[in-house]
């Protein structure tokens, strides 16, 4: 049957989401640790992708969310689903281009309603529940993470005050990891959901499964693996935005960074609010800055961020229903197919062009000089 | 149906500080009970502006040590239960339905 090829390929293309997802948040969790030392690159990114493995199985709210709180699911056929997952990928890559940490969640989410409007009209999205499931809770919850981010960051330099700076490093370090291990299980158990729901939206799509279903044991594992996967990858180049870019990190900030976006996250999941864990993660490195005394955040950097976030739910979805055009023009399981083809050239494209300003585990650290790539400075390479 | 859940608002809040500012407080106070002790004795007499170069976190005061275990333990405790927790709400009865 040609619509189980298309089901298929748009399992393939929401796994291949899944692993952009991964290593475009890889910071979210591990950046703050990479900035301070306290974990090495590649330590962090093993630890992170073991730690999303496991947080995929943890829990099902919030995939429940994606598969019905936000398109009418009636009107969603196997077609939508994968040019929504292509303009998801897009937006994903070109804002990892740059290394601006961008939610990969609201990447998704803009593509499948961009492609479901494509197909059926604005009548079938539901925008009360992208409203006030996805829009507000993305305004608010950077906020949030930053102010208790601040609060934290003021405790503990405040406890910790009698300590000298050597002690306070060393200290916080073992606490840094330790939150940062938080985040990473919590990211899994929120993001890779995303990529689940979209699955079963498919599966139903298709009458694989019916109305209403959980996601299968399969789709979970499949799922938990590609995120994992991704982060074990590292994006380098946003790793370095939020460990670098946005504020110069200590240690206990980048602890007090790492409790807050965990308990912001892990606290929405249970109402399952499908956060942007890079919001949160972004919010709460703001919060640290703010938070200490003599700490600069660079507002400029913060700024081009919160420009892509705006950006983020529209522009993807205007790829999903360009990819949706495309689909439904040619029609049928080839329109898919030339789909994927032309997702996969785009793909190969900005990869090739990340090449020209290499960012890696070897070069993460150097020094920020006001952009993604670092300087050529052999100094600065031999020092990371 | 109402635009924003208040009430899932302000949980989010209030816990989010209780986990999220009071745990990494409460490692910091655990940081603070481990550095008391003789072998940090000098760096408290030369004050915070002494400028002593140490790195030195244990200070070997046997009672800051156990009160700090018991910061260091509450804190994992709480981290188990909370993931616990998610693990229990987010896996539903399916007869529920």
């Amino acid at each position: 049957m040609s619509n189980d090829t298309v089901l298929v390929l748009v399992v393939i293309t929401a796994l291949a989401f899944d692993f952009t997802n991964g290593f475009h948040d890889t910071g979210n969790a591990m950046a703050t640790s990479i900035a301070t030392g306290a974990l090495g690159p590649r330590t962090a990114v093993a630890i992170s992708g073991v730690l999303n493995f496991v947080g995929a199985f943890l829990s099902l709210a919030v995939a429940a969310t994606i598969a019905s709180g936000l398109v009418a699911t009636g009107k969603v056929t196997l077609t939508v689903v994968a040019a929504g997952l292509a303009g998801g990928i897009i937006w994903n890559l070109v804002t990892w281009l740059f290394g601006i940490p961008s939610s990969s969640s609201h990447a998704l989410i803009g593509g499948v309603i961009g492609s479901t409007i494509a197909a059926a009209g604005g009548s079938a999205v539901l925008w009360h529940g992208l409203v006030s499931k996805v829009v507000l809770p993305a305004v608010l919850s950077p906020i949030i993470a930053a102010f208790v981010a601040a609060c934290g960051t003021w405790l503990l330099y405040r406890i910790t005050r009698s300590l000298t700076d050597g002690a306070r490093k060393h200290g916080f370090r073992i606490g840094q990891i330790g939150s940062a291990c938080v985040v990473s299980l919590a990211h899994g158990t929120n993001d890779a959901q995303k990529t689940m729901g979209v699955i079963t939206l498919a599966l139903i799509a298709n009458g694989t499964v019916a109305k209403g279903s959980n996601a299968p044991v399969w789709v979970i594992t499949c799922c938990a693996l590609a995120i994992a996967m991704g982060t074990y990858i590292g994006g380098w180049r946003v790793i370095r935005t939020l460990g670098k870019g946005l504020v110069e990190i200590e240690s206990p900030q980048g602890m007090a960074a790492e409790s807050a976006s965990a308990a912001v996250i892990l606290l929405s999941s249970t109402f399952g609010y499908s956060l942007s864990t890079t919001h949160v993660a972004t919010g709460s490195i703001i919060g640290t800055g703010l938070g200490k005394k003599g700490a600069e955040v660079r507002w400029n950097v913060a700024g081009r961020m919160a420009t892509a976030w705006v950006f983020t739910l529209p522009s993807a979805a205007i790829v999903g229903a360009t990819a949706y055009g495309i689909a439904y023009g040619i029609g049928g399981t080839i329109g898919v197919i030339i789909d994927l083809v032309i997702l996969a050239a785009l793909s190969g494209f900005i990869f090739w062009r990340s090449r020209a300003t290499k960012v890696d585990h070897n070069n993460v650290n150097a020094e920020w000089t006001g952009g993604v790539s670092p300087d050529k400075v052999p100094a600065e390479t031999a020092a990371a | 149906m109402s635009w924003i859940n208040l009430t899932a608002l302000w949980k989010i809040i209030v816990f989010g500080l209780i986990a999220g500012a009071g745990l990494p407080a409460l490692f910091a106070g655990g940081l603070y009970a481990l550095s008391l002790g003789p072998k940090t004795a000098h760096v408290r007499a030369a004050g915070v502006d002494g400028d002593i170069d140490s790195d030195v976190v244990v200070g070997g005061s046997v009672l800051g040590m156990v009160l700090a275990a018991i910061a260091f333990l509450i804190i994992l405790a709480a981290i188990g239960w909370s993931v616990y927790e998610i693990y229990t709400l987010g896996h539903p009865a399916p007869a529920k339905k």
